[in-house]
């Protein structure tokens, strides 16, 4: 069942954000390098150095870490910092952004401004553990698919086509309300229907590695097959397992906060989609609280640019061809000129 | 031609797979959903035992035909277009409430995609044409952040500057209520201008995607050999991009078209549901929150077996495009 179109594309579209086949050397440590420091701090500091090179390559690398390191960082810190109780009601309702209330209240006079802090752990922290769970779908349907090829190859990948092909969120919405709704279904629905791009791109790496020397080696020297596949191949592809983690994190950022915005998950946890729930169902934007919507909006699609950057930036790494120099420019410059 | 039977397989198996799951989750859920919703609805007042025989015969619950038979009923029932009762627009059948609402969310799907496609792609070739310009940069970052919007959010966003702020648009229903629906130029013209802002929601979130593929695409195309002979034979800038680069670069914005459907078909129920529009993303937020499952499950499989279908369409038109595919040779871009 190979006979697709082999441009691999996303759930969502530009060929940059979908897994790619390796990522950049140049954005890869050496961590046997690092590790293979005399002590703790000169490995914590060649980490740094080496975290450091990598964020700095590229100028979309270094915006999209800077977003995406802001919002972990509002994630694990944030909530020590909340002034409120995002969930108590109080008599302020529906106040504009104010200085006690910095992007006011809304209809239960909750504070937005704490509800956005709070609900960043939650968001991201879906987002995340899901992306986790895709992958490991993805990782585990992939390396066995590719690395057994033959009937248990046909059967995987004809899963993970039909996969492919079933759209995710009608699926999901099919899924979720038999179920109780609470977020970890929403998360679980989600990590279902979003897994088969990686699964196909991790199966084509692994197909082609299976026959490596390396493989057959561990293999002439009796590893088993668990720890052929997931201890001498599945390194090697780690590169390409951190970059569709990005895409898959978008993608489930998304179709989260979709099913959230839908009802689904727990209403009386906090996150940016269960908000825009809270400000559409009680009619927000017919009592004109534009604070309580704009909000949580901006966030997911700030989060969602800071990965889509941090993805490009490393395309650009990986394939010199898009890589637009200034120096390209002046030349093209001066030949007008002359 | 071996390669289009073998798509085909595949979606048709991918529709089967859709359905098989739509007629076990019930069952598998915990609890009995029908008991559960007569719960709800009692509470709520508005218990109707007609429906509710109906909801059972539409879960198989109600007999003690072994499971394998339910199933083939259920088969049967769907070939037959028979999708059940629905329970919040009782007693119009499943069927009905979808043909009588699936058209306008035809029209608004199919026009917004084509515009926003075509417009995205176009964009792209210039992009990448002035690659590196102010134009291309500042386009790019300001895309990268329409890229991860969520639809149902900016919809939110449009109706409330646009149309509740500022009244340019109208920003609920489909057209003016106070018209009867017909083919009068009165009518028609007061459903276009409804529908101005659920389609300029919809292009304004998906042409991102579409840019950013071509012009990442085209890109990587321009700086191919025959570009450069191209050019150097003094062909006109215009022919260059068009017939040599653009024409070359176009076939992963095809798939991604493809893979996108099924996320823009979502994202288009999301923002019918601001919109109050009147199409069967509207109707499935009714039915969700009023627990129709009947109605819920007829709208999302029609939608998952139209998406399939769409994918046909698309792999198509890549075999028409694509001559290696068209030959049968493998595809290796």
């Amino acid at each position: 069942m190979s006979q697709v179109p082999s441009v691999p594309a996303p759930q969502t579209s530009p060929a940059s954000l979908e897994p790619r086949d390796q990522l950049p050397p140049a954005l890869v440590p050496d961590v046997q390098a690092i590790m293979r420091r005399d002590s703790w701090g000169a490995t914590l500091a060649a980490l740094a150095r080496a975290l450091w090179r990598a964020m700095t390559l590229n100028r979309k690398v270094t915006a999209g870490s800077a977003i995406v390191g802001f919002f972990v960082l509002v994630a694990i810190f944030g909530p020590l910092f909340a002034r409120q109780d995002p969930l108590k009601f109080t008599r302020d309702l529906l106040q504009p952004p104010s200085a006690a209330h910095w992007l006011g209240t809304n209809q239960g006079g909750q504070d937005v401004f704490t509800q956005l802090v709070i609900g960043t752990r939650s968001s991201l922290g879906w987002a995340l553990l899901t992306g986790l769970i895709v992958m490991g779908i993805s990782i585990t349907v992939g390396l066995v698919s590719g690395f057994f090829g033959g009937i248990v190859d046909d059967a995987l990948s004809l899963v993970t086509n039909v996969f492919i092909v079933i759209p995710g969120l009608p699926l999901a919405i099919i899924a979720v309300q038999y179920f109780s709704r609470t977020t970890l279904t929403v998360a679980l629905v989600v990590a279902l229907t979003s897994w088969a791009w990686g699964a196909r791109v991790l199966r084509a790496q692994t197909f082609s590695m299976r026959a490596r020397e390396f493989v057959t080696a561990a293999r002439a020297s009796g590893e088993h097959t668990g720890r052929l596949i997931f201890a001498e191949i599945f390194p090697n592809e780690l590169s390409i397992v951190a970059a569709s983690f990005i895409t898959t994190t978008i993608q489930v950022l998304l179709g989260v906060a979709g099913l959230e915005f839908l009802g689904f998950g727990d209403t009386n946890s906090i996150s940016w989609g269960l908000m825009l729930n809270g400000a559409y169902t009680g009619s927000a934007l017919f009592q004109a609280a534009w604070w309580w919507f704009v909000p949580p909006g901006i966030c997911i699609a700030l989060l969602g640019s800071g990965l889509a950057l941090l993805n490009f930036g490393i395309d650009e790494i990986a394939d010199p061809r898009l890589r637009v120099s200034r120096r390209r420019r002046v030349r093209r410059g001066k030949a007008a000129a002359a | 031609m071996r390669r289009l039977i073998r798509r085909l397989g595949l979606y048709l198996l991918a529709v089967w797979a859709a359905i098989t799951v739509n007629f076990f989750l019930p069952r598998l859920a915990p609890g009995d959903p029908v008991a559960a919703l007569q719960q709800r609805l009692q509470q709520r007042g508005s218990f109707n035992p007609a429906s509710l025989d109906a909801l059972r015969a539409e879960f198989g619950l109600n007999t003690n035909d072994p499971l394998w038979l339910q199933y083939l009923k259920y088969l049967n029932n769907l070939i037959h277009g028979n999708l059940g009762v629905s329970i919040t627009r009782f007693p119009a059948s499943v069927g009905d409430v979808i043909g009588q609402d699936i058209k306008w969310t035809l029209v608004l799907l199919s026009v917004s995609v084509l515009l926003s496609f075509s417009l995205g792609t176009l964009v792209g070739i210039f992009m990448a044409w002035n690659r590196g310009t102010a134009f291309d940069t500042a386009l790019s970052s300001l895309m990268m952040f329409f890229y991860s919007i969520l639809y149902p959010w900016l919809a939110i966003v449009a109706v409330y500057f646009l149309g509740f702020n500022l009244g340019w648009f109208p920003f609920a229903f489909g057209y003016d209520t106070s018209l009867t629906p017909g083919w009068s130029a009165e009518f028609i013209a007061s459903a276009a201008y409804h529908a101005i802002l659920p389609a300029l929601t919809l292009i304004v979130s998906t042409i991102a995607g579409w840019m950013l593929t071509m012009r990442n695409s085209m890109v990587t195309t321009l700086s191919e050999d025959y570009v450069l002979l191209a050019r150097a034979k003094g062909l006109s800038s215009r022919r260059v991009m068009f017939a040599y680069a653009a024409r070359n670069a176009i076939l992963p914005s095809v798939t991604g078209f493809a893979i996108a459907l099924g996320t823009v078909v979502g994202g288009q129920l999301l923002v019918e549901i601001v919109f109050s529009y009147p199409g069967i993303g509207f109707d499935l937020f009714q039915a969700i929150q009023g627990q129709d499952y009947a109605l819920a499950d007829g709208i999302l499989l029609l939608v998952i077996v139209a998406t399939v279908f769409m994918n046909l369409i698309v792999d198509l038109l890549y075999t028409i495009l694509d001559p290696r595919v068209r030959e049968g040779r493998s595809v290796s871009a």
